[in-house]
């Protein structure tokens, strides 16, 4: 693997000394590196990382990129808890994650550092690239922190390589503090053996609401920190590309998200700001009028669902976004959606929780909260996106699924597709993904506001402005002619009808892929954005030799068919998710009183499989090499092994 | 925002020359208590949407929870019968998507006052073209008898049996001090004249136009304006061109006021004082700016989206 390439190939210098380049540097050949850039709030690093991937992506590596961020707007400057960034993970071939640990950093200062260092993010042999005038400070007591962290890194076999980069910044800039992300993106583009071409025209991009003066002041910084890699760092590392033959777009989830529901010709998100699902809407704000849509900034989470629910009830379908308590919040409104039978598409960017939890950080908690998220019988449709590109399509048939079938369509993303950032392939839009134009026309004789097909309770709505078709919508259990039930075989009929509708639905979808032999010791079954670090994970447990299969479930209401028969061909099932389950081995803890993960709680009530969970909530996306270490530890003993 | 409206044909018209008649707009029986003021409010606006011959099918009203919600059902309109207190949101959601439609809110003072105030303060200052009624008969009467936010202080209710521990909300003056409301009107369910002249004026103010409608309810709160109603002289009526004209209950009424509706510290400080109950436009500025105008967008075209979408995807491009 590559992390131990980078120690291998790179002799330990002495940290106080720069490595000067003797001769031509080492060249490292791998399939893949990871690298972080790292600094205090609003120093550039993300800036920094966005143009290194996007350049690497133009030129034909498979990207993943993090976004490191802090939990306050302006933390204090060199404190660990501030620690800003970027993590790319590059590879020969398509990244679907953002991977295990880190083989090169570059850090402005040796606190945010040190951060990552006490995350366990860096590889123990990663090189550290570290801005090192807190050495030489006046502030004695920055160069005793400066020492201390020296002393808490050496604790691993880091290289560390110092650089001045604010002292060579000033060749360029008055102010090297704002300049110092542009010399490390030269740093990477040399080490990296970026094309400098597309770095200015990244650069041209990133600052395009920028003087050119700015422009020429980068690229001069870019070049300088190329130079400077150049004759002092005595590696490089090469990372086969291959452009696509088919046009790519790279964004981040939130933006596929936000472009999918124009794509799906939704023409209004109601929204209150949020952590992390507001992202969606700053995109949406920006462009939406463009397409005859508008974003709602409404007095809060509840209202936000009203009037998405008011506006899709009197025309098109509209779609509302939030994240965590957000979502507590609107199921008052989403339980009225389903007794009404009036379509709706809510979004969940989901964070860790409950309560107020980890505001910026990914989990998949909300789960069991999607599904159950109403008082009473309240049958609905979540969705899962697994990928980038999954979250631009999934707006697409989740409004289609919400007119089709009258019901509210959750759609479950989270934040590490929120602020992962990776290529895939350009959508070929469709212009019959967007809604039809009203339908305005006088009903039909005889129609009802709930014309419930006997057999699949589908029924076609009425929105006010069509001739003759005069009801009132109400929250209360009702006939099919919306009129208020008072005997109890109507509320009976009517919750079948209102469920029947998931069974068609069910019976529309085909059982899941099996990533992997259909038959098996270890079935890993897991939802939304862990797909690609499950899938990495059964690969490397498969080229040692284990008997393990992956299967990813986009529907979680209702779920796809055939998953009794899938489970059936293996001896175990596992689901892998980044939300809590008590371990069998805590105290007090017993098979019947364990708490599993949620999708284990879901299939093990579905499908009466003994299905078994490893979860973990570390704030942070699952890495593939943890999962494998879970499936080499739950992989059922073979006889006579 | 005429988003898609645009796209529509031609909204239809009135069916030729066909005249409304009030029963034309008669939805099921109500089944308010004998004696409640929502009958009164529902004659009423029967007699509004006939007067001003408002087609059924392009007619909502948008109600929470509580008696006086029930409203739609006893219409021939379009009804949207939904949450308690929830009602200003959705109404937001259909005007914001309909602006051609015709959209009434009706909401009782638990709804609008208490578990609604957020929205409602939002809706006032939102500014929408709704036309609002707040029934207001002081107590939670669907859930038999609790206190709410207008409760005269020491009424005694079901959760504060000892007499109600504070004084009450005073509505007209909490929209009267959001910025942006643009019509504040107060009538009784008892004078049906004035009534009907104050929605009338609420249903032409282009905006949101607030009404809080005194009542009584016959089984929990039947004597909280009993001194008004016998006794008209502690009526005051706001009167002014602009405002509430009624003039059949000059006999009724002695006791008048001349009120500029565009003078907002006059109509607060009237709203302040209890010597008397003033009955009518407190508040009207038709200048104020209306949220769908301001985000009124062109509509666009399938064809249009799909071509701007290609565009918009080359920021993106690899």
């Amino acid at each position: 693997m590559p992390r131990s390439a980078v120690a291998a190939a790179v002799p330990k210098a002495d940290p106080a000394v720069p490595p000067a380049a003797k001769g031509a540097p080492r060249i490292l050949r791998v399939p893949e590196h990871t690298v972080e850039i790292v600094s205090d709030s609003g120093e550039g690093a993300q800036k920094c990382g966005q143009i290194f991937a996007a350049v690497s992506a133009k030129m034909g590596n498979g990207v993943w990129t993090v976004e490191l961020i802090p939990a306050e707007i302006q933390p204090p400057p060199r404190v660990p808890e501030g620690a800003s960034g970027n993590r790319i993970r590059l590879g020969e071939k398509t990244i679907t994650n953002w991977g295990d640990r880190t083989h090169l950093v570059i850090a402005f200062n040796e606190q945010v550092l040190l951060a990552r260092h006490r995350v366990d993010a860096l590889a123990d042999d990663a090189v550290l690239l570290i801005e090192d005038k807190w050495a030489r400070s006046e502030d004695p007591e920055i160069v005793a922190a400066w020492n201390t962290a020296m002393d808490e890194l050496s604790t691993r076999s880091y290289r560390i390589v110092p650089v001045a980069m604010e002292d060579q910044c000033l060749a360029v800039v008055a102010d090297p503090r704002k300049g110092k992300n542009m010399f490390a993106l030269g740093l990477l583009a040399r080490i990296y053996g970026r094309d400098m071409g597309k770095i200015k025209d990244q650069i041209a991009y990133a600052f395009r609401k920028k003087s050119e003066e700015v422009y020429n002041q980068n690229v001069s910084l870019v070049e300088l920190g190329y130079r400077w890699a150049e004759d002092n760092i005595d590696f490089r590392v090469e990372i086969k590309t291959s452009e696509s033959d088919k046009p790519l777009l790279v964004m981040n989830g939130n933006e596929a998200l936000a472009l999918g529901a124009i794509a799906s010709g939704m023409e209004l998100c109601a929204m209150y700001p949020i952590t992390p699902a507001t992202s969606v809407s700053h995109l949406l704000s920006e462009v939406f009028e463009r397409f005859g849509g508008i974003v709602h900034q409404a007095e809060d989470e509840i209202a936000a669902a009203g009037v998405a629910i008011g506006s899709s009830y009197s025309g098109k379908v509209a779609f509302t976004v939030t994240s965590g308590p957000g979502l507590a919040l609107k199921t008052e409104f989403l339980g009225l959606a389903v007794m009404t039978e009036t379509p709706l598409v809510l979004l969940d960017v989901q964070r860790g929780g409950p309560s107020t939890g980890l505001p910026t950080k990914v989990e998949q908690s909300d789960l069991l909260a999607a599904l159950f998220a109403s008082t009473g019988d309240a049958p609905h449709v979540v969705l899962a996106p697994a990928t980038i590109e999954e979250c631009f399509h999934v707006m697409v048939t989740a409004r289609r699924l919400a007119e089709t079938f009258r019901t509210v369509v959750m759609v479950l993303s989270d934040a590490n597709l929120a602020t992962g950032v990776t290529p895939f392939p350009q959508p070929t839009l469709d212009e019959s993904w967007q809604a039809a134009p009203l339908d305005l026309s006088p009903v039909r004789e005889g129609q009802k506001p709930y014309g419930w097909d006997p057999e699949t309770g589908l029924s076609d709505r009425i929105i006010p402005g069509r001739p003759g078709g005069m009801f009132t919508l109400t929250g209360l259990s009702h006939d099919d002619r919306s009129k208020v039930a008072y005997s109890s075989g109507i509320h009976q009929h009517s919750s079948a009808m209102r469920s029947r509708k998931l069974a068609v639905l069910q019976s529309l979808l085909t059982p899941p892929e099996i990533n992997g032999d259909p038959e098996g010791d270890l079935l890993v079954v897991g939802w939304g954005s862990t797909k690609g670090a499950i899938e990495e994970a059964v690969e490397r447990a498969r080229a040692l030799g284990m008997k393990v299969s992956s299967t990813h479930l986009r529907f979680l209401s209702p779920l796809e068919p055939g998953l009794r028969k899938i489970f059936s061909g293996f001896k175990k099932v596992m689901t892998v998710e980044i939300n809590y389950s008590d371990e069998i081995s805590d105290p007090y803890v017993t098979e019947e009183n364990r708490r599993r993960g949620q999708l284990a709680f879901l299939l093990r009530a579905a499908t009466l499989a003994d299905v078994d969970c490893w979860t973990r909530v570390p704030g942070e996306p699952l890495r593939p090499g943890l999962i494998f270490e879970a499936i080499r530890g739950r992989l059922p003993k073979r006889g006579g092994a | 925002m005429s988003y898609s409206c645009g796209l529509l044909p031609v909204l239809n018209e009135s069916e030729g020359e066909h005249q409304y008649e009030m029963s034309e707009y008669e939805g099921a029986k109500a089944r308010w208590c004998p004696g409640c003021g929502d009958h009164s409010v529902l004659t009423s606006v029967q007699r509004l949407l006939s007067a001003e011959q408002l087609i059924p099918d392009q007619t909502m009203f948008v109600s929470g929870i509580g008696c006086s919600s029930r409203f739609p059902h006893y219409l021939r309109t379009y009804g949207f019968h939904g949450l308690h207190g929830r009602a200003l949101p959705v109404a937001t959601g259909i005007k914001l998507h309909r602006p051609e439609l015709n959209v009434f809110v009706v909401m009782g003072d638990g709804d609008c006052t208490s578990i609604g105030a957020g929205h409602w303060l939002h809706a006032l200052r939102y500014n929408m073209d709704l036309t609002v009624l707040m029934l207001d008969n002081g107590i939670y009467g669907l859930t038999k008898n609790q206190t709410s936010p207008t409760t005269p202080q020491g009424f005694k209710s079901n959760t504060q049996p000892q007499g109600s521990f504070l004084p009450p909300m005073n509505p007209i003056e909490i929209a009267l001090g959001v910025t942006n409301a643009s019509f504040v009107a107060q009538t009784a369910e008892w004078a049906p004249a004035h009534m009907y002249a104050t929605l009338q004026a609420a249903y032409k103010h282009k905006g949101f136009s607030f009404v809080r409608i005194l009542q009584r309810c016959p089984v929990f709160t039947p004597l909280i304006f009993q001194k008004a109603v016998k006794d008209p002289a502690r009526i005051q009526l706001l009167v002014h061109d602009e405002g509430v004209v009624a003039p059949e209950l000059d006999k009724i009424y002695a006791r008048k006021v001349q009120h500029d509706p565009l003078d907002l510290a006059a109509a607060r400080a009237m709203a302040e004082q209890t010597e008397f109950i003033n009955l009518g436009l407190f508040f009207k500025d038709p200048s104020r700016p209306r949220y769908e105008d301001t985000r009124r967008v062109p509509p666009k075209t399938p064809a249009e989206r799909v071509q701007l979408l290609e565009k918009e995807f080359a920021r993106y491009a690899v």
